[in-house]
């Protein structure tokens, strides 16, 4: 028996494809239908869906940059301390003393190019009209995901701790002073206060909550890190589930115009 | 709920099924004299289990959201940290005898986020945090100026701003004489120019 037919018909094997290679029209049905990683992908696509000219493949570049984030993230993770202490020093021997180092670049050029692809892909789709319904949620959907990459993409910021991390902090989170009623320099805020105290002060507003104290230090710095390495990836990935999920359930990726 | 019948006889029926077989039992087991049993009181079909859906249920569900709030309420408080790895807000910089005129005191600059400046015999605390976005300015000894390096705003001695982007002065920090006769500046009251909150008693102290 040639030894790749003895692969094929192994248990093992057999196990993990429960059917033949995808040669014929339902075996290609089957092989999509039961994989797990196969399966948010539809069985069948328009021709036009897989024009390069048409989707510019920018949301599966989205996708794979992300992939890319999370893969070249989590190795970064093995290096770097998010304290005041340890955080800029263990930017800088990625560079210099670990071997692929480089790893970081790629995580930071791939963050760059992933806000990228993620706005050619909108333009692409509003460009297209795929917003409209029956897409109209996915859209909305999409506009979550753009988001989220954006906050993501800010907290990383942070995280180097470098002179620039610092102040592009300070900059972006003193926008939550002037959050309505919640922000301390807001509009409204000083409604908010029981017999001549206000309830929102700097000690007590969004931006303190943010930032975990008054100002940008090792408080903002653990919670910018958390949030960029748990909480908005597992957001994203779960919004990106349902992205893919609702292409398929919306009708597929939209036809000409 | 606005079909409740239905499913309220088909339930009826095995309560009056088991009704039927005891009263069918009941007169060769004792003598016609005694009289048959009182009917029971006329229930409602299915006021049990209504009972048990509005009122049971209803205080499971209202204790479970209550409790799912607080805990939700709780969880946001969370975030709130209650112990600050900061200086407080107010601290003492030393008697006014010690400030030159004309001198821009650093001192309590990194720690602090404040320089205490003398103008004449007037001594004020000023923030040195930048009016654009925030971020710290430095000061320029020979320009004579607050310079903040992140937009290029400059800000006088005083803390009135004349160039770059800050769209107001320096915002300044209550300052009084202590009981020991040293400077006490307290960052919790601020002044702001714009306000014309600068000529309060509280915002300046004379030498």
């Amino acid at each position: 028996m040639p030894l790749g037919d003895y692969v094929r018909n192994s248990q093992i094997w057999k196990s993990i494809f429960r059917h033949p290679a995808p040669k014929d029209r339902r075996n290609r049905v089957v092989v999509m239908l039961t994989n797990f990683f196969l399966h948010l992908h539809p069985v069948s696509i328009r021709k036009q869906g897989i024009a390069l000219s048409y989707t510019w493949c920018m949301g599966g570049i989205t996708f794979f940059l992300f992939l890319v984030e999370t893969v070249t993230g989590v190795l970064l993770m093995f290096y770097y301390r998010p304290t005041l202490e340890h955080a800029y020093n263990d930017i800088i021997s990625l560079g210099q003393v670990t071997t692929l180092g480089v790893l970081r670049e790629l995580h930071r050029w791939g963050a760059h190019a992933m806000v990228i692809a993620i706005w050619l892909h909108m333009y692409r789709v509003f460009l297209t009209g795929s917003y409209k319904p029956p897409r109209e949620f996915n859209w909305t959907i999409g506009v979550i995901l753009l988001v989220l990459t954006l906050l993501l993409s800010f907290t990383g910021y942070l995280l180097p701790w470098d002179q620039l991390a610092i102040w592009a902090i300070t900059v972006g989170s003193n926008m939550a002073r002037a959050t309505p009623l919640l922000g301390h320099e807001g509009p409204g805020a000083k409604l908010l206060n029981v017999g001549g105290v206000d309830l929102i002060h700097s000690g007590s507003d969004a931006r303190f909550a943010l930032l975990g104290q008054r100002f940008v230090g090792e408080m903002t710095l653990l919670r910018f890190y958390v949030l960029h390495c748990v909480a908005l990836p597992l957001a994203a990935a779960l919004l990106i589930a349902i992205h893919f999920w609702r292409i398929r359930k919306d009708g597929g990726i939209s036809g000409p115009l | 709920m606005s079909e409740p019948t239905k499913p309220a006889e088909t339930t009826a029926a095995s309560p009056a099924g088991t009704a039927g077989t005891a009263t069918a039992a009941a007169p060769s087991a004792t003598p016609p004299a005694v009289p048959p049993p009182a009917k029971p009181p006329v229930k409602k079909p299915g006021a049990d289990r209504r009972f048990f859906l509005f009122t049971w249920m209803g205080i499971a569900w209202t204790t479970f959201c209550a409790s799912m709030a607080a805990m939700a309420l709780g969880t946001v408080r969370f975030m709130f940290p209650n112990v600050l790895a900061e200086p407080p807000s107010s601290f003492k910089a030393g008697v006014p005898g010690g400030y030159e005129p004309g001198q821009v005191v650093e001192r309590y600059k990194q720690e602090q986020g404040v320089w205490l400046v003398r103008e004449g015999n007037t001594i004020f605390a000023l923030s040195t945090i930048c009016t654009h976005l925030g971020c710290t300015p430095n000061w320029l000894e020979n320009e004579q100026k607050f310079k903040c390096p992140c937009h290029g705003s400059g800000f006088y001695k005083n803390g009135i701003n004349f160039e770059g982007p800050a769209p107001r002065p320096l915002e300044r920090f209550k300052i009084s004489i202590a009981d020991d006769g040293q400077l006490l500046v307290d960052k919790s009251k601020k002044f702001q120019h714009e306000l014309g909150e600068w000529g309060s008693p509280d915002a300046s102290v004379q030498v």
